[in-house]
C-alpha cells in the first residue's frame, strides 16, 4: 500500500498551460495552483543546469521537491500520459479529458470521505 | 520481411485513398498536405512511446541522432545510414533503402510520384520532433543512384530548424 499520496496532480504542456490539474478539494485550493506555477521556475532552473546528462532515468523526474518515492508515482503518471497522448482521439495541446486518467491520478491522491 | 508488409501496404492504401477521394479537384498539393498531417499525429504518439523510458536529450543532436537510431529502427527496421549536419539546424537524413518506396520500379518514370510516398514520413519526423520541443520543417528528396552494379534509390530529409523566435505568441 502506498503510504505518499498526493494533494495536487498537475500536467504542464510545454507551452506551460495546464493540460490537467486537480487537486484536493480543501480551502487552500490557489495555493496548490500557485506551488504549481512556481515549481514549473524550478524546472526551468534544473533543466538548464544540465549540462552534463546523467544518463540516468530520473533525470526525467527531476526530483524537485521530496525525491525517492514519489518517482513510482511519476513513472505511473507519465505511463498514463503517453497513453492519452496516443489516443487518436486526443488532440495533444487540449486539456486532458480521459477518465482513465482520472482514474490513476485518484488512486494517486489523498482519499477525502 | 513480414512485420514490414502490413505497414506498407496500409501505407499504400492510404495514398491511394486519399488521392480517390480528392479525384476531380486539381492536384494542388493539398493530398500531400494531408499526408504529412497524418504523419505528423502519428509521429507524436509514436515518440511519447518511444521515449517514456528513454534519457533527457542531451541536445538537438542528441535528438536527431534518436530519430537515425531507434526511431526509425522502430517504423522501418533499420537505421538511417547517413546524417550530416551543417551544426546551424540543417540535418540531412539518408537512407538508402527506404522501405516505403522499394515496391516501387527503379527508374526516372516515377520520380514525380515519389513526393506522395514520402509525404506521409516527413509528417512523421516533425511530429516526433514537435513533441520533443523542436520545431522543424521536413523536406525530402529522392535520386536513383547509378553507383554499384544496380541502381539505388536513395532519400535525402533536409530538416530546418525553424528559428522564428521572433514572432513570441
Amino acid at each position: 500500500m502506498n503510504t505518499n499520496m498526493a494533494v495536487c496532480i498537475a500536467v504542464i504542456a510545454k507551452e506551460n498551460y495546464p493540460l490537467y490539474i486537480r487537486s484536493v478539494p480543501t480551502q487552500n485550493e490557489l495555493k496548490f495552483h500557485y506551488t504549481v506555477h512556481t515549481s514549473l521556475d524550478v524546472v526551468e532552473e534544473k533543466i538548464s543546469a544540465v549540462g552534463k546528462a546523467l544518463g540516468d532515468q530520473r533525470e526525467l523526474y527531476l526530483g524537485l521537491l521530496y525525491p525517492t518515492e514519489d518517482y513510482k508515482m511519476f513513472r505511473k503518471l507519465h505511463n498514463s500520459f503517453t497513453d492519452v497522448m496516443c489516443n487518436p482521439f486526443h488532440n495533444p495541446g487540449d486539456t486532458i479529458q480521459s477518465k482513465a486518467f482520472d482514474g490513476i491520478v485518484s488512486g494517486m491522491m489523498v482519499q477525502t470521505a | 520481411m513480414a512485420d514490414e508488409a502490413p505497414f506498407q501496404l496500409l501505407h499504400s492504401e492510404v495514398i491511394q485513398y486519399i488521392y480517390k477521394s480528392a479525384e476531380g479537384e486539381t492536384e494542388s498539393g493539398r493530398n500531400v498536405t494531408k499526408l504529412e498531417n497524418i504523419g505528423f499525429r502519428v509521429g507524436q504518439g509514436l515518440i511519447e512511446r518511444l521515449t517514456k523510458d528513454t534519457a533527457r536529450f542531451k541536445d538537438e543532436l542528441d535528438i536527431m541522432k534518436f530519430i537515425c537510431k531507434d526511431f526509425w529502427t522502430c517504423v522501418f527496421k533499420k537505421q538511417i545510414d547517413n546524417l550530416r549536419t551543417n551544426h546551424q539546424g540543417i540535418y540531412v537524413l539518408q537512407d538508402n533503402k527506404f522501405g516505403l518506396l522499394s515496391h516501387l520500379s527503379v527508374g526516372k518514370q516515377y520520380l514525380e510520384h515519389a513526393p506522395k510516398y514520402l509525404a506521409f514520413t516527413c509528417g512523421l519526423v516533425r511530429g516526433a520532433l514537435s513533441n520533443l520541443g523542436v520545431k522543424s520543417i521536413v523536406t525530402s528528396e529522392v535520386s536513383v543512384m547509378p553507383s554499384y552494379s544496380k541502381k539505388q534509390t536513395a532519400e535525402f530529409i533536409k530538416l530546418h530548424r525553424d528559428s522564428g523566435d521572433t514572432n513570441q505568441n
